[in-house]
């Protein structure tokens, strides 16, 4: 085995405060297994000419170059070692620049000392490196949309347009979400059902989308462009087929069905029987029997409609049907519930019947023209804003933002279709922010509907009229109005749907402080999750109104077909693997990974689905054998690392371990180079995907070759790539701190710490601290050395 | 089981009444009060200004007897203290509260009190009795009622101190159940009414008292006007607001129809058949006695 | 008549002293009128509560001559309603201690008959005092 060393000067970044000859000179041994060579650029496109020249000279087997950090270079790097025919993960990268050069500027021959263990502990590593090949990952064409409401239908038509196979899950037994029970839309007042009805009819005769409805998620496993989802379809109790015994909608039935319930597509204003069409624009338009209060259910008294139906479809016995669905891609347009007034009882919803949400007034405006209409309005009617949004009291700070145009839109149609009526409007702040929204928010005030800029306290009720009293301040004037309406409309704010949490908890999606789904990024990756392969659409992300919800819904379309036309892609082969010859299946690696990688296979032994595994090696310390690794970050591999890295410490030097995870801590190490912050010059950084993957042996191997310290560093556990990684370190940790204990060792020398990318500072202050401390504390003797590593490896 | 009891300055004179009934009625359900030995006023009213650590030294002062009474062993690990005043509960709970929450003051506080055996160590907590009751279960409660208040319509008075801020409030602010489910448990019935928290007027009485008629003559009607008996409350400043300026009220408007007022222990007492001196039925203003004999719970 | 406002230096300094006082950050007032609304005293009242926290804001010291600050009893009901979570009875609080500060207070023993004096529960006393003198 052949080793290529190449140091880069980065044009006196690095060669300016480290002597690199003098790094040469001790790398250089005398059997010739390693080449050493400096250039000035490593980087340019003479520098990787001299790597691949040299390869190909010498046959080298592994590469070691000493630069920047392998953020900056790494893939490069790796380019130009398949220009040489290596093998790209033969590759490792001392970061000099970075971690060395840049923050030792003033300490020179103390870099250089340091700069010496950082390629030894690179060139430690690259000898135990092997050939690792990267899958190709076949992309299929499968989508599942979570949800059947606007933004669910708009994401999965423009899904199924450009050829993509689409599965729409939806909870209720129709189609339509939300937008299907509002009467007219704002600002054009064009009737929401004549909108959507097209849309969802579109849905169902789309030869590229399968609907689900009345059917619910109950988990999802996997990630990275491969998902499968467990859903459970609950039965209609109609039998359905497109044989000739199929329902003819006679509504035999629902005429003998002795149950009145609230409707929720008439949000309870009007009642259905337990065996009903949900609503008269119901996509798919087929009866159900709602098995709560059907009486055959209830107590098995009542069997009228199925003595009625002439097709004889009613099958009581219909059972819910599991349905597994394997897809590349995820869209979850779980959307919005309103907020439950009940939670602020100054209110009195539930309590005053004339009281009533917003979604109510819907309905109840919906059918204000009607001769005798279910719900009559009386003279004087208040819109109250806010309630559920911008309220800390209640645990929401956001603004809803619909509910002011809403709230104006149902007091113009009532006013338009009932000019006698007195319609007050109180708000806080009027948030006319669309297009057109302004202007109709003028032209209520012209209509002559009143806004009163004060928040009512709390509503009372006169008993005899059920009329509402309101108790409110008019800011603006600074008097008391004290008054009865006759309805108090509540413009309720906007939570995501509680049946998301299913969702949420499968996928590991993050949400946000508002409680609603976190996109991958406010500006630049708004319908992306932090999963891979998940997106979201509509409400799901935020309250949004119909245009901006039908656009970001099909923005998510327009991602995932971004997504799934790369056809297949690279499988980072950075994954865990078992040795099954060692592997005795006692099974404790399955608790320990939350991807479910991990399964046990026909011989007993288990074994890692490559498709799941994400590489961040919390399995392995759950493993009592060591008969789980991971490639590129084996054992052997760490071991050797650390050795080398605190080979050269003499006896008054100081040393500090750090193991920085991938993804935030070293970069954030790499952040505080580039900036030149200085710090202890005791540190010796390792990058490791997650530090989880650092087991107790690995720590107090460590401590048992000479460091005085060992620092962690990792994501915080909320929202980051492997939150549950947290967990097992906490857990090494505290194995450690045992031993410290019985072995009297300062529990100071080992630090966990979390990281968010812009904790510059809070580093710079730990680590110093970790030195000052170590500074004051003895050596820890040989024999506590050795009886904390007894076995020598 | 035993508790430390704080009484606080107006159980020992004008709220006798509440004293003797509660003590008595705990007694019967298995709970003893023990009087801390020496115990001091609490400053009534919670000071609320950042910069007056000073005033929080009364209450504190208390939380010390209850330590000394558990290393005394007079109880056993009973780091409790219960009140009956609400307005004790309020201005005892919020200090206690700002000690535990900020070792800084809890030192300072400490510093105050040098002469004190030991410091407080910020792990006492202040319960009100209704929560004690709450614990104890309303269910077994009502299984203890030996003469169930039946027909008497109670109207529930909150008051501020039981509920506001919600940082020491016993329940739900804005929808409270507790003394509701206390008065279902007696047997009676507990009306919904809408004045249940709202204030009476405080301390308003002394020198404002007009202030004072207008919001109990509100209380009052609200409580009429949902079919209430009596109303019942947890605060000797509520009780004696309602009460005595209710029957002022009356002296000057001979037509006005007056609600008695009692505290929440004397209708407990009266339902577990405690001895009727210790109901104190004396010490209230307006006519306690015409209403439960009506109902034949007095004889 | 309208009053002219003019912001000068002193005008943060009465601001910035009634938040270190009361512990309250004022100027996260959202004007929503709840505090007003829902205050039981508000008839006695000269200024509404809501007015209170503007003009404190504005760091206008004319808010000390209202009688607001003495009528609110720290019944707490705007504090548990208000939706930015701000305390208007810590607000109160810390006006009336400006004023007491100065050794002025608003009450006496002899403003009590000897009468009422026997009849008042010590906590209405006592509380009456605690807020209304220094």
């Amino acid at each position: 085995m052949k080793t290529g060393i190449f140091l880069c000067e980065c044009g006196g970044n690095i060669s300016n405060t480290i002597d690199l000859e003098n790094v040469k000179e001790h790398l250089n041994d005398e059997d010739e297994k390693v080449i050493v060579k400096i250039h000035g650029n490593m980087c340019s496109g003479a520098g990787q000419k001299l790597l691949i020249d040299e390869a190909k000279k010498h046959g080298l087997d592994k590469i070691v170059v000493s630069a920047c950090s392998p953020h900056f270079h790494e893939k490069t790097f790796r380019g130009a070692m398949k220009k040489a025919g290596l093998n790209p993960y033969n590759l490792e990268i001392a970061n000099l620049r970075e971690h060395c050069s840049w923050i030792h500027k003033d300490i020179p021959k103390v870099a250089t000392e340091k700069a010496k263990e950082i390629v030894d502990a690179a060139k430690a590593k690259a000898e135990l490196d092997y050939a690792l090949e990267e899958k190709m990952m076949k992309l299929g064409n499968e989508v599942l949309v979570i949800g059947g409401g606007i933004a669910g239908i708009q994401t999965s038509l423009d899904l199924a347009d450009s050829g993509k196979n689409v599965t729409l899950i939806e909870k209720q037994p129709t189609l339509g979400g939300k937008m299907a029970i509002l009467t007219k839309t704002f600002p054009t007042e064009d009737c929401a059902a004549c909108i959507i009805s097209p849309k969802m009819a579109a849905v169902i005769d789309h030869p590229n989308i399968t609907l689900h409805t009345n059917t619910e998620i109950q988990d999802i496993a996997g990630h990275r462009l491969h998902f499968e989802a467990k859903v459970i379809k609950h039965p209609r109790y109609i039998k359905d087929s497109i044989n000739m015994d199929q329902c003819l909608i006679c509504n035999k039935c629902r005429e003998v069905c002795p149950v009145s319930q609230p409707n929720y597509w008439e949000q309870g204003i009007m009642n259905r029987e337990a065996i009903y069409i949900p609503a008269p624009h119901a996509i798919p338009y087929k009866y159900l029997i709602d098995a709560e209060t059907c009486l055959h259910f209830v107590d098995g008294s009542c069997n009228k409609c199925a003595e009625v139906c002439p097709q004889n479809v009613i099958d009581f016995g219909q059972k819910a049907e599991e349905l597994n669905i394997a897809v590349d891609a995820v869209v979850v347009a779980t959307g919005f519930d309103i907020f439950d007034a009940k939670r602020k009882p100054v209110f009195g919803y539930g309590k005053y019947e004339n009281v009533v949400t917003s979604l109510e007034m819907e309905r109840i405006v919906d059918h204000i023209v009607e001769k005798d209409p279910p719900r009559k309005v009386g003279k004087r009617v208040a819109f109250v804003q806010c309630v559920g949004s911008r309220d800390k009291q209640i645990g929401n700070e956001y603004c809803s933002r619909v509910c002011c145009m809403y709230s104006i839109k149902l007091a113009s149609l009532l006013k338009q279709a009932k000019p006698e009526i007195d319609i007050y409007i109180f708000y806080t702040d009027i948030r006319a922010f669309g297009k057109g929204y302004e202007e109709y928010y003028k032209r209520s005030q012209e209509m002559g509907i009143k806004f009163i800029r004060g928040k009512p306290s709390h509503f009372t009720e006169v008993k005899e009229t059920k009329q509402v009293i309101l108790t409110v301040e008019d800011t603006l004037s600074r008097d008391i109005i004290e008054t009865e309406f006759d309805l108090v409309v509540l413009a309720n704010g906007l939570e995501l749907s509680k049946s998301s949490d299913i969702v949420a908890d499968s996928l590991k999606l993050a949400k946000s402080d508002d409680g609603f789904f976190k996109e991958a990024h406010p500006k630049y990756k708004p319908v992306d999750t932090l999963v891979e392969g998940v997106f979201l659409s509509g409400t799901a992300q935020g309250p949004k109104d119909i245009p901006d919800t039908v656009a970001q819904a099909s923005a998510a379309a327009a991602r995932v077909m971004a997504t799934l036309a790369q056809k297949e892609f690279a499988l980072d082969p950075v994954l865990a693997f078992v040795n099954s010859d060692i592997c005795d299946g006692c099974e404790k690696c399955l608790d320990n990974c939350p991807p479910k990688a991990i399964s046990m296979n026909n011989e007993g032994k288990a074994e890692i689905n490559e498709a799941l595994c994400l590489g961040c090696g919390s399995c392995i310390t759950s493993c009592p054998l060591e008969a789980i690794d991971l490639n590129y970050y084996t054992n052997k591999q760490i071991y050797a690392e650390i050795e080398a890295s605190l080979h050269l410490k003499k006896e008054n030097e100081k040393r500090i371990l750090v193991f920085a995870d991938n993804n935030t801590t070293y970069r954030l190490i790499d952040a505080c180079g580039v900036r030149k912050m200085k710090y202890t010059n005791y540190a010796r950084v390792l990058r490791v995907p997650s530090v989880s993957r650092i087991s107790p042996n690995l720590i107090e191997f460590a401590f048992a070759k000479g460091a005085d310290a060992v620092f962690l560093g990792d994501s915080p556990a909320k929202g980051s790539h492997f939150e549950w990684a947290n967990k097992t370190t906490q857990n090494n940790i505290k194995t450690v701190l045992n031993k410290f204990k019985k072995l009297k060792i300062d529990s100071d020398r080992l630090i966990f710490s979390q990281f968010t990318a812009a904790d510059l500072m809070k580093f710079i202050n730990e680590i110093n601290q970790v030195a000052e401390k170590i500074d004051k504390l003895k050596s820890i003797p040989e024999d506590i050395k050795k009886q904390l590593f007894p076995k020598e490896k | 089981m035993k508790i430390p009891y704080f009484p606080g300055c107006t159980l020992k004179t004008t709220a006798k009444n509440f004293e003797i009934s509660a003590i008595a009625s705990a007694k019967k359900i298995g709970i003893d009060f023990i009087e801390l030995d020496r115990w001091n006023c609490c400053g009534v009213v919670s000071s609320l200004t950042s910069d007056d650590l000073m005033k929080h030294l009364a209450p504190v002062r208390n939380f010390l007897r209850v330590q000394e009474m558990n290393k005394q062993g007079i109880v056993e690990n009973e780091n409790r203290m219960v009140t009956l005043c609400s307005m004790c509960y309020n201005t005892l709970s919020l200090s206690n509260k700002r000690m535990k929450e900020n070792a800084d003051d809890l030192q300072k506080v400490n510093d105050f009190m040098h002469r004190e055996e030991e410091n407080y160590k910020g792990d006492v907590d202040v319960v009100h009795f209704l929560s004690i009751l709450d614990e104890y279960g309303f269910d077994k409660l009502a299984q203890k009622v030996t003469k169930p208040l039946k027909d008497l319509k109670v109207a529930s008075y909150y008051g501020c101190t039981l509920l506001r801020p919600k940082s020491v409030g016993i329940d739900d602010t804005e929808d409270p159940k507790i003394l509701e489910n206390f008065v279902k448990a007696l047997g009676a019935d507990a009306i919904d009414w809408d004045a249940k928290s709202r204030c009476c007027g405080s301390y308003h009485t002394v020198n404002n008292v007009d202030i004072v008629y207008r919001l109990v003559q509100g209380i009052v009607d609200d409580a009429k006007k949902n079919g209430a008996d009596a109303i019942i409350t947890s605060c000797p400043l509520c009780a004696f607001n309602l009460d005595v300026r209710q029957s002022e009220i009356k002296d000057k408007n001979p037509d006005y129809q007056t609600l008695p007022i009692y505290y929440f222990t004397q209708l407990m007492g009266l339902a577990l058949e405690i001895d009727k001196q210790d109901l104190g039925l004396e010490f209230n203003k307006i006519e306690p006695e015409k209403l439960l004999k009506k109902l034949n719970l007095l004889s | 008549m309208a009053i002219k406002v003019k912001f000068k230096d002193k005008n943060d300094d009465f601001y910035k002293k009634i938040v270190e006082l009361s512990g309250e950050q004022v100027a996260l007032c959202d004007q929503c009128g709840t505090c007003s609304g829902g205050c039981p005293f508000i008839e006695e009242m000269d200024i509404n509560p809501s007015e209170i926290m503007r003009k404190v804001m504005l760091g206008q010291k004319e808010v000390m001559d209202s009688r607001t600050m003495w009528i609110c009893a720290s019944c707490f009901t705007c504090t548990v309603r208000c939706p930015r979570e701000l305390d208007v009875s810590k607000v109160s609080e810390a006006l009336r201690q400006v004023k007491l500060r100065t050794a002025i207070d608003e009450i006496s023993i002899a403003d009590i008959s000897k009468e009422e004096a026997k009849k008042l529960p010590t906590i209405a006393v006592v509380g009456n005092f605690r807020k209304f003198t220094g």
